[in-house]
């Protein structure tokens, strides 16, 4: 069997692993969960609780698909799709090791922020399509969430960008091979890991669908399968943060020799996800103006000005 | 790839009428980020990556969404599609039809002298950049002091009293 780029077999296989991926993290979420926070979790189903997602599943899957009869059908219906196609074709540009990704693309960090920035179309429709105040509030504030929070998230990256001279992920890997751009670029880090929780809107930054306030935000009238894509999509969106950090920051697949490269990538992907489900479990949820005052006021000066420094460095250390 | 380029092209047009037609306001949106999405698949086609990725983000991304954003504050009802439909009649399409059917006549009549061949060379990020801060450094300054304008204005506007 062999693998190389853009082969069937591998979009295939990256399709299905990160699609099952997704899925197993609900139930991996919810025991890492009762870990930290003292309890048992889910642990009936199978074994330690392994088969939930199973039950989950059968349970979304059977469930009445309920459109309300006020809700606008057209979007209230492709709005579930939106996010779910988007986060998945960002995947397409991921290089997950030397011979498995789907496209070796020249723009791949930016198709990356062009795919983020239409995924805002999909809380939006939601919360819009289902004429219900507290979904409409849910989306107002997952729109200027994700708008506000993509202009840092972009200029975080740019430093890496700079560093590396292309915005082809695979370049970027191959050039952090004398170091991982964690050490130069930590700044770039930290905000790209703050923003990118606001992006996938995940505790901390759930807002958009702060329960004890609004409900569940915009997806408060779906129901079905329709909620299940857009719970999935959550979880897809955390697994390509993760996978962005650890291509981005942490040298993708490169590691020592003695594993191969994609269980290199696996194992910094998965801690990521970890350290997500961790940050969940660990601090509480800021008001809404302190999170917009945060972004305007803080991250973006800050990444400005590591974006300036790190030029001002690659244009002093040139001959 | 050619094909490719024709089938942007129709579903740019197809998109772009049903905007101007539909009288659902969201609806129109929504057509018109798939115009926008197929402009950017035909910059694509014709070698330019890099413009298709920022029409993509920049219009399909950001202008737009604010335009969505804008149009969930407003709350438009039933009441605007009314008025929308209401605008919409026949004899309210006769002028523009004529006028554009002109000008559609006079590009087909330019275009047709003009050979079709189309190289596949594709323009990455590095050239771009190399016109942009070389020759029309000039017309990227004064865009970036018309931001700014905009950015001091918005400031002006939102001021607490």
């Amino acid at each position: 069997m062999d693998l190389e780029i853009g082969s069937p077999l591998t979009v295939g296989l990256i399709l299905g692993v990160v699609i099952v991926t997704a899925a197993l993290l609900i139930t991996v979420e919810r025991r890492l969960l009762g870990f930290w926070q003292e309890r048992l979790g889910p642990n009936r189903v199978g074994w330690f609780g392994s088969l939930q997602v199973v039950a989950d599943m059968i349970k979304i899957f059977t469930k009445e698909d309920w459109i309300p009869p006020f809700a606008d059908k057209f979007s209230f219906v492709i709005a579930p799709g939106i996010i779910m196609s988007v986060v998945l074709l960002s995947f397409a540009v991921i290089p997950f090791a030397p011979n498995i990704g789907v496209i070796d693309s020249n723009i791949g960090v930016l198709f990356v922020l062009a795919m983020a920035s239409l995924g805002a179309y999909s809380v939006m429709l939601g919360g819009l399509s289902s004429d219900n105040k507290y979904a409409l509030l849910g989306s107002l504030r997952a729109a200027a969430q994700m708008i506000s929070y993509e202009v840092f998230m972009g200029i975080s990256l740019l430093g890496v960008v700079a560093l590396t001279g292309s915005f082809n992920l695979r370049e970027i890997v191959n050039a952090q091979s004398d170091g991982w751009y964690i050490i130069p670029q930590f700044i770039g880090f930290v905000i790209f890991l703050i923003a990118g929780v606001a992006e996938s809107h995940r505790l901390p930054f759930d807002i958009p669908e702060a329960e004890q306030e609004i409900c569940a935000g915009y997806h408060t009238e779906y129901s079905g399968m329709k909620f299940g894509m857009f719970f999935v999509a959550e979880y897809l969106g955390l697994v390509l943060i993760s996978s962005l950090i650890t291509v981005l920051f942490f040298g993708g697949w490169l590691g020592p020799t003695f594993l191969p490269p994609i269980v290199w990538f696996s194992i910094k992907a998965f801690a990521f996800i970890a350290f997500f489900v961790l940050m969940r479990a660990a601090v509480p949820r800021p008001r809404y103006d302190q999170l917009m005052s945060y972004g305007w006021l803080f991250l973006l000066p800050v990444s400005l000005i590591n974006l300036l420094v790190t030029g001002a460095i690659i244009l002093s250390s040139q001959p | 790839m050619i094909a490719l380029f024709y089938i942007a092209g129709a579903v740019a047009v197809i998109s772009t009428i049903a905007v101007i037609m539909q009288t659902n306001i969201v609806h129109a949106l929504l057509y018109m980020v798939v115009s926008l999405l197929a402009v950017a698949v035909i910059f694509y086609v014709l070698g330019a990556p890099f413009a298709a990725v920022l029409e993509a983000i920049v219009y399909a991304g950001a202008i737009m969404v604010l335009f969505l954003f804008v149009i969930m504050m407003l709350n438009l009802g039933q009441h605007t599609r009314n008025e929308e439909k209401s605008w919409l009649t026949p004899k309210g399409w006769l002028g523009p039809s004529i006028l554009s059917g002109v000008l559609l006549a006079q590009l087909v009549n330019v275009m047709s002298h003009l050979s079709y061949e189309i190289v596949p060379e594709q323009i990455g990020v590095m050239e771009v950049s190399a016109l942009l801060f070389g020759p029309y450094v000039l017309a990227v300054e004064l865009a970036s002091i018309l931001l700014l304008a905009g950015l001091v204005s918005a400031y002006h506007l939102a001021k607490p009293k």
